[in-house]
């Protein structure tokens, strides 16, 4: 009895303090360090504006489902959520993120990278506001290029990046000449895998929305990737993804990693990377002509649930958060270095930035070659570069990412599961009625 | 007559009883070496067992950053209230169902512990609007609601062994005497059932504690408890080993301290009449 009137006590009082309170906002993000930055200035928003902010920070899987389900039952729990380019097209044409027309004067929204804005936008309107953003590119090791006689051209072929792995390989000194992502999921191997497939001239569908696994274009791109692995990868690449591959990086295991620009001012730290000043960058590699360079956009980014009852308040810290001044905010507290990049065309005319971050320029040449709205050289009915942006895609992705990490460990053949990989998609777009 | 064991299947059985422990318990030992590294040593390859230099630097960030003793403080009160409420539904039930069944009392067992069999995720958006409708979403009560729904069936199966081995012919003397339900179980049953009781309260602490699906789902500030706390701890895009070593290290220890502290009782409790 005593027990349960304390709880019962205590629990008004949270709910009194809470509306007592002046303004405040929740906001779920991501444990990622530019994430992690932005919450130790924002003290300073708070500051400016009297609005008083509550962090939620959750592992990017957690997160998503968290987010998701609060969004689609309108729980209003959370007034901004850190939502990705995947998510921002379908949630939007949902109605369920809040219209951001309140950003005011100063914002310049001209000055958002033309690919970013485009991944953010649903019919002329922004729906979200881009945090960070990157592209994916080659990271190599200098040093190991030089070593073997190699030249990297600054847009590579699949062709030349074969040949140079295998020279690079020496399993004795545990260097393998290439680190990919190996680990199942949509947003893990499968992200690489989309984007690799966009450089071969594969596609997930035709404009009918059939599956295209059975297609030449993708057996190439499979077998290239299973047996440039097989030979020159490092071993048990089938568990790892962006982190594994990162700290193999970092301590000299690989000569070249393809993955999110953002991994270069890591590589490039010397505090933590054994090899920070011999690593160069070259674009995504492309096959034959077609000059496709997989395509990759990514953007995290922050958008305000409809159900939000803070709009006006949560505009205003988007307006901050993704602003040039809070860009100015960390370059002189943290150094130009660990801004956010790939957002503002400003940052990369800024010659403290240039200077500051070696891999500006390659990050940007990525970003711009990044074209989102059709991936592949073939017509395609979806949007989205390394991911399709249908809300079917998590599950078809992750389902048939499984399948390609067991082609990679060896479990099934190549042939085996792009013939899986057709099936399953095949039967989880005809539940979902895309052939009625 | 006692079966003799030989010395050396005594040493045999001891060091396979060696082994296994040491292999369950090295990734906790790992963590909470990895908490006391730099970011860099923490991803070192070879990987460094114990000579480095040993630093208290993740312990200060994970502090300033988020709020410890605001997780843990919730994460007390959910498991302690889910157990105590859990406790009180569960012993009267488990002695109605013990010591005077009908010949229903084995499907609703049995329906109780099905109820377990559906992945959590599969009720999550019902529950989720429920909650929503009723504000119980980030509120301590909700999560307390859910953790005693989701334990009580273990609880009651666990308190239903227990009592099945108290002879009946104890609780018959005691009503004998003129004890009225309400004296028989709480002066005759509960002391002779205390070892059960008290082992099933521990192990429904931690499975409170370590409950990681709908402490997650269900909260987002305010009653967020140190499954959260560790969560927040984990990035997509960046290698923060040693600050999620120091996290973890930070949540699991208060549950492996009591599990230590308790360990004799935790033991007995879950041996209890398994020898017959």
């Amino acid at each position: 009895m005593k027990l349960s009137s304390l709880v019962l006590g205590s629990c008004s009082l949270v709910v009194l303090a809470a509306t007592a309170q002046a303004q405040s906002l929740t906001i779920a993000t991501v444990n990622n360090g530019d994430m992690i930055r932005m919450q130790a200035l924002s003290p300073q928003f708070t500051e400016e504006t009297g609005i008083a902010l509550d962090w939620v920070i959750l592992e990017e899987n957690i997160l998503r489902q968290r987010v998701t389900t609060d969004i689609a039952t309108q729980g209003g729990q959370y007034d901004i959520m850190t939502i990705g380019a995947y998510e921002t097209p379908i949630w939007a044409a949902q109605g369920w993120l809040a219209p951001l027309d309140g950003l005011g004067g100063d914002y310049d929204i001209d000055d958002l990278l033309p690919a970013v804005r485009q991944a953010l936008t649903v019919d002329g309107q922004l729906y979200a506001a881009p945090f960070y953003a990157e592209s994916a590119m080659i990271m190599y090791r200098t040093d190991l290029f030089e070593q073997a006689g190699l030249d990297m051209p600054e847009a590579p072929t699949w062709d030349f990046i074969a040949d140079a792995a295998r020279q690079i390989t020496d399993r004795d000194a545990e260097i393998y000449g290439i680190c990919l992502r190996g680990r199942a999921g949509w947003g893990e191997n499968m992200a690489f895998l989309t984007a690799l497939a966009n450089s071969y001239g594969a596609r997930w569908f035709d404009m009918d929305w059939e599956p295209q696994f059975d297609s030449p274009e993708w057996n190439e791109a499979l077998n290239l990737y299973v047996d440039l692995m097989t030979e020159a990868g490092p071993p048990g690449a089938s568990s790892n993804g962006f982190n594994e591959n990162l700290a193999l990086f970092q301590q000299g295991r690989c000569g070249m990693w393809m993955d999110a620009t953002v991994a270069a001012s890591f590589v490039t730290n010397p505090d933590e990377s054994e090899v920070a000043d011999s690593v160069g960058y070259a674009l995504f590699p492309t096959h034959n002509n077609f000059g496709n360079h997989g395509n990759w956009l990514w953007v995290w980014s922050l958008g305000i649930p409809a159900s939000s009852q803070n709009a006006d308040a949560a505009q205003q810290f988007l307006a901050w958060a993704t602003s040039k001044d809070y860009l100015e905010l960390v370059a002189s507290q943290e150094g130009w270095a660990n801004v956010p990049p790939g957002t503002r065309t400003s940052l990369y005319e800024n010659p403290a930035y240039i200077e500051a971050a070696p891999f500006a320029g390659m990050t940007l040449d990525a970003m711009n070659s990044a074209n989102t709205s059709n991936s592949s050289v073939q017509d395609v009915p979806y949007s989205g570069g390394q991911f399709v942006a249908i809300p079917e895609f998590q599950g078809i992705g992750t389902a048939v990412g499984q399948i390609f990490s067991a082609a990679l460990a060896g479990q099934t053949s190549v042939d085996q599961a792009l013939q899986q990989a057709q099936q399953i998609t095949r039967m989880e777009m005809d539940r979902s009625g895309y052939y009625r | 007559m006692a079966r003799t064991i030989s010395t050396r299947r005594k040493v045999i059985v001891s060091a396979i009883a060696w082994l296994i422990g040491l292999t369950l318990f090295f990734p906790i030992l790992w963590t909470f070496l990895t908490s006391f590294k730099t970011e860099g040593t923490a991803i070192a390859m070879p990987p460094r067992f114990l000579f480095f230099d040993w630093t208290l630097e993740n312990y200060q960030t994970v502090q300033t950053r988020s709020n410890y003793f605001r997780h843990f403080s919730n994460s007390v009160i959910t498991a302690v209230g889910s157990t105590i409420i859990g406790l009180i539904i569960a012993i009267p039930a488990a002695w109605a169902m013990a010591f005077s069944p009908t010949k229903r009392t084995k499907d609703v067992l049995l329906w109780m512990l099905s109820t377990k069999m559906l992945p959590a995720v599969g009720v999550l958006v019902p529950i989720y609007l429920i909650f929503r409708d009723l504000r119980l979403l980030d509120t301590h009560i909700g999560l307390i609601i859910v953790l005693t729904m989701i334990n009580l069936p273990i609880i009651v199966w666990m308190l239903y062994t227990y009592f099945k081995e108290i002879p009946v012919d104890i609780l018959e003397a005691s009503r004998m005497d003129g004890a009225s339900l309400r004296q028989e179980i709480i002066y005759v049953l509960t002391p002779m059932a205390i070892p059960g009781i008290a082992s099933t309260m521990l192990l429904n602490i931690i499975l409170a504690w370590n409950e990681a699906f709908w402490t997650l789902n269900l909260t987002t500030t305010r009653a967020a408890p140190l499954t959260a706390f560790i969560a927040s701890y984990s990035s997509p895009e960046g290698l923060f080993w040693a600050k999620l070593s120091a996290a973890s290290t930070l949540a699991i220890a208060p549950i492996l301290i009591m599990g230590w502290f308790s360990q004799k009782q935790l033991v007995r409790g879950l041996t209890f009449g398994a020898v017959k």
